[in-house]
Formats: structure tokens, sequence, C-alpha cells
């Protein structure tokens, strides 16, 4: 394993700790985002270009796009 | 449970379930080492046999293409679905977006989200339409294309008002281009039916090795895959959007 595959690695697990242990869904939605391109790194690292690229339309943008409209759906009713 | 005893549940869970991983772990083949004898084989037959290059994507369009178009329609379905579930109910009706400011000012799209959204939208489009027509020769193709598409009709939405998308996209043109996609794929399919092969086998001229008409029928599935994955994310925004910014309770 090189340093950059360990580094990458270690950052990924910093970063879902971090999604799980952050408790404000939108804090939690604005993290899986950042999450999702720590792993297209990872995916990149690793010699997967088409994964990574995935991982960053899906992970990174479309998902946490779902999550923050859902909430201001949820939370526009109420002050 | 007292917060005490879901602290011991957890501590005892914890370490039973890191000694499990760790054994695991310890017998998981050396990291980088790869035993998928289909992998190997593909890596070598995908550019004489197909004449393309992203065996990625010739395993996905091609060899297991039966696979993918299941996974098309699962996405088909669930775009379906959403918007079924987030149709207008009849205690809803349009409302405008101050009702929900309580009293403060809307504040105004910044111009440099204004500036930064319309030079982007373009490069983003083609970046697009680019990952979506390359799908066979380099990393991406019609999934990564499509939502690459649909992020720019997105950053249309970030630099202006929802009603921007309305007058580009409208919902019917959105649902018959999504349809279009999908149907075009069985299609392509049926082609190879057609003329006396297999359902979806790679049965179109295979052009030369690297040049963007090549690989048979991978490149049109691409634009299929990349006009329904495209269409429907677009879709699904649109609806989202509609509902959560449009759409008030009527009491």
């Amino acid at each position: 394993m090189t340093v950059l595959e360990t580094m990458s690695l270690l950052l990924v697990a910093a970063g879902g700790t971090c999604v799980v242990a952050v408790r404000d869904p939108l804090r939690q939605a604005m993290l899986a985002g950042f999450f999702g391109i720590l792993l297209a790194i990872l995916f990149f690292i690793l010699q997967a270009p088409d994964v990574a690229l995935s991982e960053i339309v899906v992970g990174a943008v479309a998902m946490p796009l779902m999550i923050l409209v859902s909430l201001a759906k949820i939370r526009g009713g109420q002050r | 449970m007292t917060l005490r005893t879901r602290r011991a549940v957890f501590v005892v869970a914890a370490a039973v379930f890191a000694g499990l991983l760790l054994w695991g772990f310890g017998g998981l083949p050396r990291f980088g080492t790869f035993q998928g004898a289909y992998g190997l084989v593909l890596n070598h037959t995908a550019v004489p046999e197909r004449h393309i290059t992203d065996v990625v994507t010739a395993v996905n369009f091609d060899y297991r293409g039966f696979d993918t178009l299941g996974e098309e329609f699962i996405f088909f379905a669930a775009v379906v679905g959403v918007t079924v579930i987030l149709r207008a109910q009849s205690d809803e009706a349009p409302g405008h977006i101050a009702d929900y400011a309580f009293g403060r000012a809307v504040p105004p799209t910044s111009d440099a989200v204004r500036v930064l959204g319309l030079g982007l939208t373009p490069p983003t489009i083609l970046f697009g339409l680019y990952v979506i027509a390359h799908g066979h020769l380099t990393p991406g193709g019609g999934f990564q294309g499509g939502v690459v598409l649909a992020t720019g009709v997105l950053l249309i939405y970030l630099a202006g008002e929802l009603d921007d998308l309305h007058g580009l996209y409208t919902v019917p043109a959105l649902e018959r281009a999504e349809a279009i996609g999908a149907g075009a794929y069985i299609a392509i399919g049926l082609v190879g039916l057609a003329t006396g092969s297999a359902f979806l086998q790679n049965v179109w001229p295979l052009g030369r090795v690297g040049h963007l008409f090549s690989a048979g029928t991978v490149a049109p599935i691409d634009l299929a895959v990349g006009l329904e994955i495209g269409a429907g994310l677009v879709l699904l925004l649109v609806t989202f959007l509609h509902q959560t910014i449009v759409l008030r309770r009527t009491p």
C-alpha cells in the first residue's frame, strides 16, 4: 500500500466517522457530500476512474441535494 | 433502558464486532491482489473482440448489458415513484417563496453565484455530452455523463429562479425524453434478435479501435442511457424543487 492510498483510506475513515458523529441533518448533508468527494479520491487512487466519476456525481452532488431539498420541505412549515 | 446500560451494551457489542473484524481482516488476501479470472480474461479480450478501450463500459453495456438494462429500469421506476409520491395533493396549491420567510426579506441571489452558475453551465453541459459520447473510449459513459448534464441544468436554477427551469424543460418533454432513452436501450437490444443473434448481442459494425465510431452497440446504448439518466434526474430535481419551493398546504 502506498502512502497516497493509506492517506486517502484514513481520510475516508475520518470523513465517515464525522458524518455519523454530526447530529444536525443539515450539517450531515454537507458532510455527506464532502465524504462523497473523499470516496471518489480513494476510488481514483485505486485506479477505478469510472466508479470515481459516478461517486462524484451521485455522492457529492445528487444525494446531498436530495437531502437538502427534503429538509427544506420538512422544515418549511415550521419557524 | 438507561444511558448506563446502553453504553455497557454498546461497549460489549463493539468489542465483539472489533474482534470479528480483526479476525476477518487477518484472512484477507494481500492489498492489491486480484483473483477474479473473469476480469483478467476481459482485459485481454475486450479490445480485440469488441474494439472498445474502456473495459468497464464493455462489461456494463456489452458483456453484462442485460444486467444494466435491469438497473436502468430500477432508476426508471424510482423516478416514476418519486414523481407520483411528490405530485400536488388536493390540499396543496402553488404559493410564494415569501410564505415561509416569516417576515424576513428573501435574500436575492448574489452576483457571484449568478456569474459562476451561468459561467459554469455551458462547460458542464459540454463535459456531460463529452462523457456520454466517449463512454467506450475513456472512463465515464451514459450514466456519469447523464448526471453531469443534470448538474448543468441544476446550475441554471442556482444562478436564477425555478421558473427559468420550467421555461427550458417542461415536465412532459422530460418524461418523453426519459421514456425514449429507456425504450431505445431495448430497441438496440432487439436489433440483435432481429439479425438472428441474441438479445443485446453486439452485432453493429465495430469500427477501428480508439475511434469515436467504434465498439458497435456500446456507443448508442451510452447515448440512450445518457438521455434517460439526464432527463430522469432533471425530472427528479424539478419535481423535488416544485414540491419544496412552489407547493403549499392550504389550510
